[in-house]
């Protein structure tokens, strides 16, 4: 079925006055996601569409018995809005937000240890379980119901690998994107321990980039604790050493992890075959059901 | 260059920086010609170090930074410094410093370890070189120390990495106060890293900052208005200036296949898939999330500007961007040429994808349904322009 979010999921947007929040939040509605409330500072007893806004997320909470929160809120206020969810009950935070400063997410990292909510993000594209509820920015229409787990840190690479599977017929149990930045909160390790533990997902893609250690770490965890098969991709193969290529998470460092091919190779020490173009990573999907 | 890697101060801002927060530096003046450089000397005395402002590692090497004993030999450094092309940048400014009579050089930093989601700080005897090398070759050469980000660094901690480095104890609380104002103009700034290297210890047992190095946090220059004023961009090459006027993440390669997209990770993979199937990528240009058609025109005008390029590629699959958004941005740049300049291959996908292919007007661009038919057309089209 899902890991994470699925019909029951009740949803709370913060930010959801703005530009982005609404229109999200009304993509959100159409795609059946059950947004129970939304917040905005000092917009307390407003509603978007007939959703109910409330100045805090704790209000929100309380009143409409939110168990997850969406963040649309722009980059200057966006760590105080996370710190905000995290001190509430949630289960679940999903932050859109990209330029986040990273001192910032540095202490919401500290306090993530503290709280038993988990943090998907920030600067990801959100969560998706198909025909059930999606947070976040993910277009709709290209997933499908069906038993492939997906991990990415890259929000568009996301949609291009998912077609590609769809276009197959092949469908997803859930999708996320974690985000590209160099502080996430949850890690492609922590997304694919949820992917083994769910009875429902036969195979698992996992999207990962140039730059950081996350892919080595998750081809060391794959290696030692999945049955589930996992196919790979890394994007950046032909990037220029030393170039920052849009994330901060995509600086290659000198000291030989980091590169495509180091986690290319670790992959494929794992057992998991990277595909050379993206329809070629749902060829090996294809080959594992 | 901002939306390519964090804003760089240069040597000269990062010592006015730590002067003022008490670390000591060398007596310094900034110049920007032989003369300038002279009077400055004079003031200073000899020895007087020469040394280029500009955003590059590896200055000492490359010829940028020169000791001066006399005033020929001043005049003559100048000369040389002044107007040098190095590595790519144009020396338009050199700090003279007074010379430091050393015995010992260290390295103490600041930075954000990634791995971690905490900053670290460092500390190192073997100061004066390369300090990636000895972080390659003997990592524990480096002390290093984890820092909580709400709380900051405490001085035990300071003291307890510059012990940890094997640093001689008399000066070792002198070195760790440079630290914990290091780690402290490192929150307040919102740098990503900073870095002294060397610290120099004189015979007498004072330190001095002898270099330093402050990148900032590109996402937190809206609260950090006075550094975001002091960013150079004298030295970039044109079309990077444009890509930064326009706001794009932009990066320029060697070869002659045009990629304009969104979103970095399938940017990347759309580079990569150039490269898969025998062309070589002109530039790395992702139009980023929400992209109105006005914004595609100015992606469209950076590729088109570069004359290395000989066709392109437009990649779209549409989250928070909109198809239709993207086709009515590229029939508006299309439709001023007379003549298009370079075949433009278009594959749109996601949000709006079929709204946009309506309105797409087909008879100034190729279309391709699948990214791997678009890049495939595009590295033929680059093939045959070429012939």
């Amino acid at each position: 079925m899902s890991i994470l979010v699925d019909d029951d999921t009740r949803v709370v947007v913060q930010g959801i006055t703005g530009g982005e929040g609404k229109f999200h939040t009304q993509q959100m509605v159409e795609y059946g996601t059950n947004v129970v409330a939304g917040t905005s500072p000092g917009k307390g007893g407003q509603d978007v569409d007939g959703i109910p806004v409330y100045d805090t997320v704790d209000e929100a909470v309380e009143e409409e018995d939110a168990d997850a929160s969406v963040v649309f809120v722009p980059p200057a206020f966006a760590g105080d809005a996370v710190f905000e969810a995290l001190d509430t009950d949630l289960d679940l935070v999903v932050a859109i937000t990209e330029g986040i400063p990273t001192q910032d997410m540095a202490k919401v990292n500290k306090r993530l240890t503290e709280v038993d909510t988990r943090l998907l993000g920030p600067n990801c594209p959100g969560i998706i379980t198909p025909d059930e509820a999606k947070l976040g920015i993910l277009p709709g229409n290209i997933f499908e119901s069906g038993n492939v787990g997906l991990v990415s840190r890259s929000g568009t690479l996301t949609y291009q690998v998912v077609s590609n599977l769809t276009d197959r017929g092949i469908g997803q149990t859930t999708a996320i994107g974690i985000g590209g930045d160099p502080i996430i909160g949850t890690s492609f390790v922590d997304a694919l321990e949820l992917f083994e533990a769910d009875e429902d997902t036969d195979a698992v893609v996992m999207c990962g980039e140039i730059g950081g250690e996350d892919e080595e770490q998750a081809a060391h965890y794959i290696a030692e604790n999945m049955d589930t098969p996992v196919a790979g991709f890394i994007a950046g193969r032909t990037a220029p050493p030393g170039k920052r290529m849009g994330h901060a998470g995509a600086i290659v460092s000198g000291s030989g992890t980091g590169t495509a091919e180091s986690k290319i190779s670790a992959l494929n020490d794992a057992g998991v075959p990277v595909g050379d173009t993206p329809n070629e990573v749902a060829e090996h999907v294809e080959d594992f059901l | 260059m901002r939306t390519q890697e964090r804003m760089k101060l240069h040597e000269y801002q990062a010592k006015d920086i730590f002067a003022e927060a008490g670390i000591p530096v060398p007596e310094s003046r900034l110049a920007a010609s032989v003369d300038e450089v002279m009077v400055a000397v004079e003031d200073i005395g000899y020895p007087a170090a020469i040394k280029a402002q500009v955003h590059v590692g590896g200055r000492g090497k490359a010829g940028g930074i020169k000791i001066a004993t006399s005033e020929e030999e001043a005049r003559e450094a100048a000369e040389d410094i002044l107007g040098m092309d190095l590595k790519g940048y144009t020396v338009e400014k050199v700090l003279v410093e007074a010379g430091v009579d050393f015995e010992n050089e260290l390295y103490v930093g600041v930075t954000m370890d990634r791995g971690e989601g905490e900053p670290v700080a460092m500390v190192s005897t073997q100061g004066g070189v390369n300090i990636e090398e000895v972080a390659e070759e003997n990592p524990d050469a480096i002390a290093r120390e984890h820092i909580d980000p709400a709380f900051g660094l405490h001085p035990y901690q300071a003291r307890k990495v510059v012990y940890d480095a094997g640093i001689d104890r008399d000066v070792a609380n002198d070195v760790a106060s440079i630290l914990t104002t290091l780690y402290d103009l490192y929150e307040e700034k919102d740098a990503s890293d900073i870095e002294i290297n060397p610290v120099m210890i004189t015979s007498d047992g004072d330190i001095v900052a002898a270099d330093a190095v402050m990148n900032i946090d590109d996402d937190a220059l809206f609260r950090q208005p006075d550094l975001a004023e002091m960013e150079d961009e004298a030295a970039e090459d044109d079309l990077e200036r444009k890509a930064n006027d326009y706001g794009f993440d932009y990066v320029r390669l060697s070869g002659n296949v045009g990629i304009i997209g969104n979103g970095a990770g399938l940017v990347m993979t759309t580079l990569d898939l150039v490269d898969h199937y025998g062309g070589e990528p002109a530039n790395f240009l992702d139009i980023g999330g929400g992209a109105k058609a006005e914004r595609v025109t100015n992606a469209l005008d950076m590729v088109f500007s570069d004359e290395n390029v000989d066709a392109v590629v437009f990649n779209i699959f549409g989250g928070i961007t909109r198809g239709d958004e993207v086709a009515k941005g590229i029939n508006e740049a299309l439709e001023a040429f007379d003549e298009i300049p370079k075949k433009v291959v278009v594959r749109l996908a996601g949000t709006n994808a079929e709204e946009g292919m309506e309105i797409l007007n087909t008879d100034l661009v190729e279309v391709e349904k699948t990214l791997e038919d678009a890049v495939q057309r595009a590295v033929e089209n680059a093939q045959e322009a070429n012939q």
